[in-house]
């Protein structure tokens, strides 16, 4: 497969508090990551409707990230408990479905945690070039 | 307790109708909501106040056209609000189980009568079945006696009955149990012992085949319906959730008679997908060409996503699709799946929390946590 030149693209779905800190953490701290992720910055992982996930699946993103707060420490109290069984139905029911769930990662990453953060980014990014590009991309009737 | 109501000279719609007048001449409640067959023979639910019309009440025809959960929501959901029984399949009242815990229906002021449900046909059918001269009802319930299906020699039952494992009465506050019975003796019910008292019923002996015959119709079924989801789930993986929903023309049927998608402001009748012009065309120079109506797919993973652990398996998304598509079918199967990740079984107990609106804080700790 020629996986060369592919360049995945993630779609990150990030909490305010933790993970979009801990991004921000590893920009100011000079960390590099590749360039491959967009984040889209939410109040809490906790909101992220299934159908932000599926859309961005859908319409070829090649990975989704989920990024929030570890268990315990939400700002919310419980969004990302919450947000855990909503990721782990939807990734069933992508498997059930015939869909590759592979391409969804739920992640706990703090707002110190730059470097897991970039680890993240980093692992997911070569993670995708070796699965190669999401079939949806190219799919028209979908 | 366990009684008997009488039958008398083997007319058992008669017995059911004479029953339900007794709970509105004791004033046990003040209507009945329960199938009613109109003066032009259609087949359709009613709230029922007036006993008089009960005489056109059919309990145990067997066509499904919605299900009656989605009406009970409206009748109970806020006072002031009359006492009402409502007579419902099986399917029925897991539906409402589930709307009550969605907050969209009540069970305050409100008698539940569950009756076991030898199956249905669909609407057309059944209007195909009358023009040939009717169902015939003692064939169906002596189908019934013996544990099996209705009678599918000339027409299918609806294909959400035809594998459906749960047709007889669990839950509610009566049971009304065809299953097994003879019914020449009475139809066996259980009801609460102050009611029974009431209503002036004595306690009878309940009918010891019942099990062995449920036993029986839940193994036929369960067969069937495990080979249609092997069936669906070959067809999930060779031509894709895309591939089974493609002819889908989003007419949002499924969603508007499924009775636990109840959103009055759904996502998919937003402005959101009222996308502009230019965005298609960008799709299309995106992909080469996209199809259209757009989001077809998403609606179908996205409505998946948000009822299918309270997916009760009632199959009327299948009769209201015009593309014939197996709604129910993949419904169904994805959702025994999900359920089990989550040991949910929808309509079980109304006390049981919604899988998505509760958490553990000691569960799938493991998730997130990769490194």
């Amino acid at each position: 497969m020629e996986t060369t030149d592919f360049e995945p693209k993630i779609v990150a779905f990030l909490c305010n508090w933790c993970t979009y800190t801990g991004a921000d953490l590893a920009g100011t701290s000079r960390i590099q990551y590749p360039p491959n992720v967009r984040i889209i910055r939410l109040m809490c992982s906790g909101s992220v409707d299934p159908t932000y996930v599926l859309k961005a699946l859908l319409d070829g993103a090649d990975g989704v990230l989920i990024g929030g707060c570890h268990p315990g420490d939400c700002h919310y109290q419980s969004g990302n408990y919450k947000a855990r069984r909503r990721i782990i139905a939807l990734k069933e029911i992508l498997k059930q479905s015939g869909l590759e769930e592979d391409r969804v990662w739920l992640r706990w990453i703090s707002a110190s945690e730059g470097q897991r953060f970039a680890d993240t980014v980093t692992q997911m990014t070569e993670f995708l070039k070796e699965k190669g590009p999401n079939p949806m991309r190219r799919e028209w009737a979908v | 307790m366990q009684a008997r109501i009488p039958v008398e000279g083997n007319d058992v719609l008669a017995a059911v109708r004479g029953f339900l007048r007794r709970l509105l001449e004791e004033k046990v409640v003040d209507g009945v909501l329960v199938l009613m067959e109109t003066p032009s023979g259609s087949v359709i639910p009613a709230l029922v106040a007036d006993t008089a019309l009960l005489d056109a009440a059919d309990p145990l025809a067997p066509v499904m056209g919605l299900n009656a959960a989605r009406v009970v929501g409206p009748v109970s959901i806020r006072e002031p609000r009359g006492r009402v029984a409502a007579v419902l399949r099986p399917c029925e009242y897991r539906a409402l189980i589930e709307l009550v815990k969605l907050q969209q229906a009540s069970l305050e002021d409100l008698v539940t009568v569950v009756v076991d449900c030898p199956g249905a046909y669909t609407v057309p059918d059944y209007g195909a079945v009358r023009a040939d001269g009717g169902v015939d009802r003692a064939a169906l319930l002596e189908a019934v006696q013996r544990g099996e299906l209705a009678p599918q020699d000339v027409y299918a039952l609806r294909d959400g009955c035809q594998m459906c494992e749960k047709p007889h009465a669990e839950g509610g506050d009566i049971q009304v149990e065809l299953f097994g019975a003879d019914l020449s003796a009475g139809i066996p019910i259980s009801l609460p012992d102050e009611l029974g008292k009431r209503l002036g019923l004595d306690a009878a002996e309940a009918d010891d085949r019942r099990a062995e015959v449920v036993e029986k119709l839940v193994a036929a079924r369960t067969k069937v319906r495990d080979e249609r989801f092997a069936e669906i789930r070959g067809r999930l993986e060779k031509e894709g959730v895309e591939g089974v929903f493609a002819a889908c023309v989003r007419c949002h049927n499924c969603m508007t008679t499924c009775p636990i998608c109840y959103c009055k402001t759904c996502l998919f009748k937003s402005p959101i997908f009222e996308h502009e012009p230019i965005q298609y065309m960008n799709w299309a120079q995106r992909k080469g060409a996209y199809r259209l109506p757009a989001d077809t797919v998403l609606f179908h993973l996205t409505r998946l996503n948000h009822m299918v652990l309270s997916c009760i398996g009632c199959g009327v998304c299948t009769d209201a699709c015009p593309a014939d598509l197996p709604v129910a079918r993949v419904f169904r199967a994805v959702g025994h799946e999900v359920q089990a990740v989550f040991e949910y079984v929808p309509g079980r107990d109304v006390e049981e929390p919604l899988p998505l609106i509760t958490f553990r804080e000691d569960e799938w700790s493991e998730v997130g946590e990769e490194r």
